[in-house]
């Protein structure tokens, strides 16, 4: 299958191994990847934070970028949770029917790399091998956006010599929410504090989840504690073979 | 875009202090934090377990929110059917557009009444209006008679939950503000729960038997018949709602359901939302006053036209006060109520105090949410919270000006609208020095690391390969 990537703004600017991961693991999988060069950024920071007004030409690019492809597959649930629930939305509400259409189109169109794995290419066994003890932290707009429920832990627990740990209140958020950790940075942190008593409670060396915006979050605070846990994107995890 | 035309004006016993502000206090104090998480946690269980029972949960909710959306669609002929329905019976019905005119009405019926105290059903409609502060101005006491609002009242506190307004205090300080406040307590007053609800039955009794005007709430009023009821778990209620000779109801206009049908559905929705009940132990319904009572209606807007005026956020008014929404939230976990500096705290309240208050009275609550979406899972009237939110913030800054935050905003979105420009502020490998000097970033450094700017981004990787 051609897939085309959605490589998010934080994946490309901060995060590029997570994208190639990402390309590597499709790859391997057997499908062509391409990554359209126009696109940038789903928006989502601006209409988070009560700026859908000046997202809208940012949604308009991420629609144009994607108009020719046939499937498009992000490395977040978040940013796939924006295409798939905000865009048309947005831009409904500030006059564009045309772009709308075209978003909800978008829309339809795009996957979660978790969802993409099991639902459109029927794989959970995707040959990799990890040996390493592993937690797993279900990003809220993974599992409350796009309800991926068990997808990605179903990929996990397929990965050869894994050690997977269930995450004391895993669903419970990371206190992350974009600017969220900026405009209330104490009660983020406190909501941060309880998430990394569960992360090292379990002892696990890896923390994954499908989200980098999260992972940024947690692995922030955890390099802060010195607690040499790493933060790993699933498809970092899964991108490795023996 | 849609304009937003309603002119709220609602009051909100605000305290006018910002969230990040009132939250960061909070979170300083460690054994609120305890009993917070130790409540909700306990809650959240029980809640789960007996909405788990249903299989039919996900209709029930459908129903109860489409129930609540036909009735505010049509809200004003509901209104006048209700009215008819109870002067008929013989309840008197005043309408009150604001706090100031339904506190102003209530002073005037118990003034009449000649009494120096009155007895309260727990209300959030009379929190929000702050019917006792009013009464107080006239030289009234209202007693609190439910023992969570008791305890905050005897505290000299503030409610931090709508449900358990002294969720915020364990067995050990509510024996001290009994000891401290209750008039002829046992002062060997021991911290067991059997002995604090004795000393309040025994303080309540005397006022049940003696106080001859009861203000009350309405959990639902039925528009068909004129019914009001009242749903509660000690039964003290009740005794409000018989015993005293003059009743006097305040209700926000969004309570009304269209027929006694309808009620079953929230009978089932509230009790297994709120207390994790199967079934609540003490439901009083009330059509007209009981023989030799007096009974009063005041149907309260104060903000509510305004708020259903509004599309995006309109749903908030088929809000059951259940308080699921509270207690799954992990910010009010960390902050409790008091940090929403609002009548209405935890996520319902970040979006209905604005807008009943109107947003730039309250301008930091939209923003007091990660966007988790727990909320909206919980709510068994299905208000799409986190959604509302968003639209709230964009009308909280679309009233500001410039400021450095929407400049920043502003670069982003002109970088982000074209890969060619985006590229050019990706590929300087400025990204991280850009961010971090024109995105506001203190906070973040405060407890995380950055992660170090990579060498290369993907699209430089993408493009060599
Ligand atoms: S918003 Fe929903 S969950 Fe929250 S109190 Fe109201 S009805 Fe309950």
């Amino acid at each position: 299958m051609r897939v085309a990537l959605f490589v998010t703004c934080l994946v490309d600017g901060l995060f590029p191994d997570v994208g190639k991961a990402t390309v590597r693991l499709l790859e391997r999988l057997g499908h062509e990847v391409v990554v359209p060069s126009a696109q940038t950024c789903c928006g989502q920071m601006h209409i988070n934070t009560g700026y859908a007004g000046q997202a809208m030409p940012v949604i308009r690019n991420h629609v144009e970028a994607f108009e020719g492809a046939d499937v498009i597959v992000a490395p977040s649930g978040s940013c796939a949770g924006s295409v798939r629930h905000q865009h048309a939305d947005v831009a409904r509400a500030h006059g564009d029917a045309t772009l709308a259409e075209a978003a909800a189109g978008t829309a339809e169109r795009t996957y979660e790399l978790s969802e993409f794995l099991v639902d459109v290419l029927g794989v959970t066994d995707v040959g990799a091998y990890f040996p390493h003890r592993v937690t797993y932290h279900p990003t809220c707009h993974s599992l409350r956006v796009l309800d991926v429920r068990d997808r990605p832990l179903r990929l996990l627990r397929a990965v050869e010599g894994i050690d997977l740990v269930e995450l004391p209140s895993a669903e419970t958020c990371c206190g992350f929410g974009g600017t969220f950790a900026l405009k209330n940075a104490d009660t983020s942190t406190a909501m941060l504090g309880d998430k990394m008593s569960a992360v090292l409670s379990t002892k696990a060396g890896v923390v994954t989840a499908g989200d980098s915006s999260c992972l940024m979050h947690i692995g922030g605070g955890l390099s802060r504690l010195r607690s040499g846990v790493r933060p790993l994107h699933l498809a970092q995890i899964l991108e490795q073979t023996r | 875009m849609t304009t937003f035309l309603g002119m709220p004006a609602g009051g909100g016993n605000l305290t006018g202090e910002p969230f990040p502000k009132a939250a960061r206090e909070a979170l300083g104090n460690a054994q609120l934090r305890r009993n917070l998480a130790k409540a909700t946690s306990t809650i959240r269980a029980k809640r789960a377990n007996v909405v788990g029972e249903l299989p039919d949960w996900a209709q029930l909710r459908a129903a109860g929110a489409a129930i609540k959306d036909e009735v505010l669609a049509d809200l004003d002929e509901h209104l006048v059917r209700f009215e008819e329905a109870l002067t008929s019976r013989g309840t008197r019905v005043h309408w009150a557009r604001d706090a100031e005119e339904a506190n102003r009405i209530v002073c005037d019926l118990v003034r009449a009444t000649g009494t120096r105290e009155v007895i309260k059903v727990k209300s959030m409609a009379t929190v929000e209006i702050g019917v006792n502060e009013a009464l107080a101005g006239i030289g009234v006491h209202a007693v609190e008679t439910d023992l969570a609002e008791l305890i905050v009242q005897l505290g000299d506190d503030r409610s931090s939950h709508i449900l358990v307004p002294a969720i915020h205090r364990n067995r050990a300080e509510i024996r001290e503000v009994f000891r401290r406040g209750m008039p002829g307590v046992d002062p060997g007053l021991t911290d067991d729960p059997r002995a604090l609800a004795e000393a309040a039955r025994k303080h309540l009794r005397q006022k049940f038997m003696t106080v001859d005007v009861a203000i009350s709430g309405a959990n639902f009023a039925v528009a068909e018949t004129g019914s009001l009821v009242v749903v509660e778990s000690e039964g003290n209620g009740r005794m409000c709602l018989t015993l005293p000779r003059t009743l006097i109801s305040v209700v926000g206009i969004e309570k009304l359901v269209p027929s006694w049908r309808d009620l079953e559905v929230f009978l089932q929705l509230l009790p297994r939302s709120s207390t994790g009940e199967r079934m609540n132990p003490y439901t009083s319904v009330w059509t007209g006053p009981t023989e030799g009572q007096t009974s009063h209606v005041v149907l309260v807007d104060n903000g509510r036209t305004a708020t259903l005026a509004d599309p995006d956020g309109r749903a908030a008014l088929r809000c059951i006060r259940c308080s699921a929404c509270l207690n799954s939230c992990p910010v009010y976990e960390r902050t409790g109520g008091h940090a929403y500096g609002s009548t209405y705290p935890g996520p319902i309240g970040a979006v209905l105090s604005p807008q009943l208050t109107g947003v730039d009275r309250n301008p930091t609550l939209p923003f007091a949410s990660s966007l988790c979406g727990v909320c909206y899972d919980v709510c068994p009237v299905a208000i799409d919270i986190p959604s509302m939110l968003v639209h709230l913030r964009e009308r909280v800054v679309s009233a500001k000006r410039t400021t450095p935050e929407s400049t920043a905003m502003r670069a982003l979105a002109w970088a982000m609208s074209d890969a060619r420009r985006w590229r050019r502020l990706l590929g300087l490998g400025r990204f991280g020095r850009v961010a971090s000097r024109h995105v506001p970033l203190p906070g973040w450094s405060t407890a995380r690391d950055l992660p170090e700017p990579p060498k290369e981004t993907f699209r430089d990787w993408w493009g060599s390969r």
